[in-house]
Parts: C-alpha cells; structure tokens; sequence
C-alpha cells in the first residue's frame, strides 16, 4: 500500500488532521470575555472518547482483520481484550494492563497456531 | 529577548516557570513515551510513510486520534473520512479550551497559536492546576509553555524511536504489536466506566459498532459514537431526574 515516499493522499490527511484538531484547540480564543458551554453540548463531549474509543475497540477484537464476527475462544484477540478488561478493573494501572494483556494475547496466538 | 522585560520582577522569572511547567509534566511525559513508540512502531503496519507518521506527530500532536487513525488505515478507510474521524476524536479539546479562554485572554495572538496547538490532555492537566493556584504570579504561560514543549520534544522523540525499531523488526507486528492499540484503548476506557449513564452509552456505541460495522467508509464508528453519546445524555437526564423528585 505505501513505500517510503510521502504520497499524496497521505499530504491531505497529515493536513487535514492536523488543521482540524488545531480548528478545536484555538477556535474559542479569538473570542473575548468569557465563554460557557450549553450545558447539554458540555455534557455530551464528555461522553466522546470513551465511546470513539469503545467502537473501535469492539469491532477490532470481535471481528479481527475485517472478518466475521469471532466469539469463539480461540479468538486470541477477544482472549486478550477479556484479559485487559480484568487486568485493568482489577489493577487500575494502564500500562500494567497493556503489558499483561498483550503477554495474553501474545500466548493466545501461539497456542492456537499450534494447534 | 535583548529588551528587559520590565513586567518580571525578576529577569529569570520566565524561565524559572518555563522549567517549572516542564518539571511538573515530568510523570506525565514518562507515561507518553510507550505510547510515542508504539505509534511510530505501529505506522509502517498500518501502511503510512516513515514521513507520515512523524508528520502526525510534529504537525497534529494528538496522540489518541493518531492511534485512531491508524487503526482506520490499517482497515483501508479513506483519508476524508480518518480526517473527519480525528475531529470528533479530538472534540474534547473544546473543553480545554473553553477553560483557558479566561487565562489567555491578554496574550498576543501568536502565543494563543502556540499555546493551544500545544493543548493535550497532559498539558492542560498541568497547566490549569497552576493557573487556578492563586497566587498572582505573573506569566504563567511560560509554565504553560514549559510544559507543552517537554511534552512535545518527548512525544516526537519516542515517534522517531518506534519508526527506526519499526524499519529494523518488519515483522514487529507479528509480534502482537496490532493487539497493543486495542489494549491501549482499553486500558483508557476501564476509568471513564464509573457511572450508569457511561455504562449504557459505552454499551451502546460496542453494540451499534458491530451492528453496523458493514457500512461503508467507517460510518458505523461515527454512527455508533452517535448513539453513544445520546444514550449517555438521555441517561444522565433519566437518572438526575429521579434523584430530584425522591
């Protein structure tokens, strides 16, 4: 899909992405005097990462490389991901919960490639 | 820089708060650097350019959209649509924002430009604590620069280290790299799960992602996201409700 030269598409999203989240950052600051939120539109932003991240998280472990829906135990992604909710619940420690859950996946996938 | 700058009552002042930002964002920094270098890391795998990827990091300098966007790449999305994707990631910043409106607002418009280009998660933690400490030290914006700089320098850095480790290991994705962005995401969502009206909206956007996860062009995230956030909202309403009327 790509070699080590910058193509053009990847220009447009570098610049899009960029020029979006530096839209967000500075937009409210040419603005003088104070500036409070509808309370319903700061109540929802709180919502956004969490819930972004989840449908990505979701897809990504159930339906692994784009496939069908795998709720089989011998799906090592859904192995590890159970793995990292608990890890996580438990300990409240991210880095400690990347670690161990990947150690998880990591034997997850070579068990099942053994067969 | 020659001028004396007759504001500080010492000359030093400045940067005595610049180191002092910088300082105080010091754990904060540590905790990005696994991230920075399983970015860079994971760039190549996902198809991007070693140019790219550091260009991510130099020129958006938002570390959640950016694992965000690769994830949409490594699947074949369409930039419009990883663009679009990164600014809904990145509404949160609206937040920050709108809180450092009061503190910026004598600032000349270039440092406004720099500052909030510089407004992540980690920088606006640090900084609006000091801003909020009232103590009535004047220029505190150089705190506020300290620390979006260290956390910059670093997160760069850490990018250029996962790309030459990624360049050396091609095969570093069999490795289970691909499972550390879910991992990540995971390990970020586990703390927002305290209330009711989370639970339910997180529930929904997991349900809706898989129900309309044969959409084109990623629209069942948007989708999903969507419903999450408005079963959250309704939620919350529902729940605060009752609380009042008993």
């Amino acid at each position: 899909m790509s070699g080590a030269q910058i193509q053009l598409n990847e220009v447009y999203l570098v610049a899009g992405m960029a020029l979006v989240t530096f839209v967000i950052r500075y937009a409210l600051f040419p603005i003088s005097g104070r500036f409070t939120f509808p309370k319903l539109l700061e109540q929802g932003l709180r919502y956004v990462p969490p819930v972004v991240l989840t449908a990505i998280i979701v897809p990504s472990v159930l339906m692994p490389n784009g496939g069908a829906l795998n709720l089989n135990l011998n799906n090592p992604y859904l192995i590890g991901a159970l793995a990292a909710c608990v890890i996580g619940g438990v300990f409240k420690n991210l880095l400690l919960t990347i670690v161990m859950s990947m150690v998880v996946f990591l034997g997850a996938q070579w068990v099942f490639a053994m067969g | 820089m020659s001028s004396p700058d007759t504001s500080f009552p010492g000359k030093s002042l400045p940067w005595s708060l610049f180191f002092q930002g910088a300082k105080d964002t010091f754990p904060l920094v540590v905790g990005a650097i696994p991230f920075g270098i399983i970015f860079g890391t994971l760039g190549e795998t996902a198809g991007l350019s070693f140019g790219a990827t550091m260009g991510m990091s130099l020129f958006v300098f938002a570390g959640a959209s950016q694992f965000v966007s690769l994830s949409l790449l490594a699947s074949g999305t369409v930039w419009p649509m990883v663009v679009l994707t990164t600014f809904v990631v990145n509404l949160r910043h609206l937040l920050y924002s709108a809180t450092m409106v009061p503190f910026y607002k004598k600032l000349n418009p270039l440092w406004k430009m720099v500052l909030a280009f510089g407004l992540t998660d980690e920088t606006f933690a640090v900084a609006v604590r000091r801003y909020h400490q009232k103590d009535g030290v004047p220029g505190k914006h150089y705190y506020n620069l300290g620390s979006m700089v260290f956390m910059y320098l670093n997160w760069n850095l850490c990018t250029v280290i996962g790309l030459t480790a990624g360049k050396a290991f091609p095969e570093i994705s069999r490795w289970g790299l691909d499972f550390a962005m879910p991992a990540t995401f995971i390990g970020i969502v586990i703390p927002y799960l305290i209330s009711k009206p989370m639970w339910a909206s997180v529930v929904t956007a997991g349900t809706i992602s898989i129900l309309a996860g044969g959409l084109p062009h990623k629209m069942g995230l948007m989708l999903a996201a969507l419903a999450g956030v408005m079963v959250g909202v309704i939620c919350e309403k529902l729940f605060s409700g009752k609380e009042e009327k008993i």
